[in-house]
């Protein structure tokens, strides 16, 4: 018996002892166990082994006369709503109801992703102190470095965003309140005096028609659908609303780069939104949600930094890998 | 004036050898294929947006990418600096174009007979917007034909594909699914 158990112990101890792998490095003189697949053509690189600048070659000229660390902070405000709600979304994938909205779901969370890298690099390049430092050496691009290696508090998305998933029909309230603010904001961000803004937004906006249609014809189907799917709208509209006002309350940045001509005032599309809901409320013969919005707390909401506790758990998952490999290339 | 002559001569001379190899470059630019649909041309899809070549050889090349989020700009913007490099242009840059936004409408002809060919449904034109974005709580309507049999009884199955830029659909005449890339 014992000899069995020193057998086993053997065993455990190989397994403990294996060292754990590298990411590969492609420039390692040794080359990596990944070579062989390479077959010596470069054109065998799988996407997303290299990262450069995502605004590579894009006029990324400060305009004049808006604060550089307003401009920096408020792109970190969009690419958080935008980096947030696509981690969300993409808890999704492969749990979907069906083939069909497990794609619909991961192409929404791919484009929100983008318009993220984007704002990420935006407002690194307007205020470099907002990158969060690394050890030296360490290739993570400054995207990467505000993405996976600032904390909970420093993330400054609403906090709409960051509620967990729920059922299928949270998750549509979610997408459609989300992404009718967002288009509404970006339609007057396409005349930022910003070029980057201005080009992110009107992108953008293809891309996020696409996503409140989706949303808002689920939304239909599900209110106009089975007993239980209307029950499950109207709960799920009961649990998010609360959250809504929160998108259209100006912050001071916000309000400092609306006067500057570079960023948009949310409260001004505020109206705009309600008409354009009211239309799918009315279609779904659901009623306008009249929950208070949620309050803040000591003044403070999402874009102070001031979050519910969804959020730290969504960070932590998004960053665990990166955070333990801050050396890593991937 | 034999002097004067020999320098017009010696410049058109670099006016023709800057033309041919601004040619070989666009030639070379316009070969690379897009990784996610390799029967069509950057070039075809309207993602190449322009080619320079500086006096010194060095070439720059702008691409827009059709959406945001694009997995494959990397591989792009790679492929185009490996094909450029065995054209004998070292010296390559990509520059990333945002403005204006790609559309759909920038796919060639020949990449829409392209993606026919190949059981993709082209994409029609993309409508004209005046004010702000409509919602549309119905399924879009598209006049689509099936690329396989023809056929104009299709129905949408998804507005979201295995790429970003398609919609899924299926024909109810001979049941096959097919892509149609999306109007945007």
């Amino acid at each position: 018996m014992p000899d069995e158990l020193d057998a086993i112990q053997s065993v455990a101890d190989d397994v403990v002892h294996q060292p754990s792998h590298p990411a590969p490095d492609p420039n390692d003189a040794h080359g990596s166990v990944y070579d062989g697949l390479l077959g010596g053509d470069p054109s065998h690189w799988a996407f997303g082994t290299d990262f450069e600048d995502p605004l590579a070659g894009v006029d990324t000229t400060m305009p004049e006369g808006v604060d550089a660390a307003d401009l920096g902070t408020y792109c970190l405000m969009l690419a958080d709503d935008a980096l947030i709600a696509s981690q969300r979304l993409s808890e999704w994938c492969s749990r979907a109801p069906d083939l069909e909205d497990d794609i619909a779901l991961s192409n929404i969370a791919l484009d929100l992703l983008g318009q993220a890298r984007l704002l990420l690099a935006r407002a690194a390049a307007a205020d470099p102190s907002l990158v969060p430092a690394l050890p030296e050496g360490s290739p993570v691009p400054a995207e990467d470095a505000l993405a996976f290696f600032r904390d909970a508090g420093e993330f400054r998305n609403v906090r709409l965003v960051e509620l967990d998933n729920g059922d299928f029909a949270v998750t549509i309230v979610k997408l459609l309140l989300h992404s009718s603010a967002r288009i509404a904001i970006f339609e007057q961000l396409v005349d930022s005096r910003d070029h980057v803004l201005s080009a992110v937004a009107a992108k953008g906006i293809k891309e996020l028609t696409y996503h409140r249609d989706y949303a808002g014809r689920w939304f239909l189907t599900l209110a106009r659908g089975t007993e239980e799917s209307r029950r499950r709208i109207d709960a799920a509209l009961g649990q998010v609303s609360p959250l809504q006002a929160e998108m259209f309350a100006t912050h001071a940045v916000e309000a400092r780069v609306a006067a500057a001509g570079v960023g948009v005032d949310p409260a001004t599309v505020a109206d705009a939104v309600a008409v354009v809901l009211a239309q799918v409320f009315a279609l779904s013969g659901v009623d306008q949600p009249t929950k208070a919005p949620l309050a803040a707390v000591q003044g403070r909401q999402g874009r102070d930094g001031m979050h519910t506790e969804a959020l730290s758990r969504i960070v932590g998952e998004m960053q665990v890998v990166a955070r333990a490999h801050p050396m890593g290339q991937w | 004036m034999t002097t004067t002559t020999a320098t017009a001569t010696a410049t058109a001379t670099a006016t023709d050898d800057a033309t041919r190899i601004r040619e070989r470059a666009l030639a070379a630019a316009r070969s690379v294929t897009d990784p996610e649909m390799p029967m069509l041309t950057l070039d075809d899809l309207g993602i190449l947006r322009s080619v320079e070549v500086s006096g010194s050889g060095a070439v720059t090349v702008a691409i827009t990418p059709t959406y945001t989020g694009c997995p494959a700009m990397a591989t792009m913007r790679d492929d185009l600096v490996r094909v450029l490099g065995v054209a004998g242009f070292a010296d390559a840059t990509i520059r990333v174009s945002l403005s204006p936004a790609w559309s759909s409408d920038w796919i060639t002809a020949r990449g829409r007979q392209a993606l026919t060919d190949h059981g993709l449904s082209a994409p029609g034109r993309v409508p004209v917007r005046s004010g702000p974005v409509a919602l549309s709580l119905m399924p879009t309507r598209r006049e689509l034909h099936c690329p396989q049999c023809g056929s104009g009884a299709v129905e949408l199955t998804s507005e979201f594909g295995p790429t970003a830029c398609k919609a899924l659909y299926r024909c109810t005449s001979c049941l096959e699914p097919f892509e149609h890339v999306k109007e945007i």
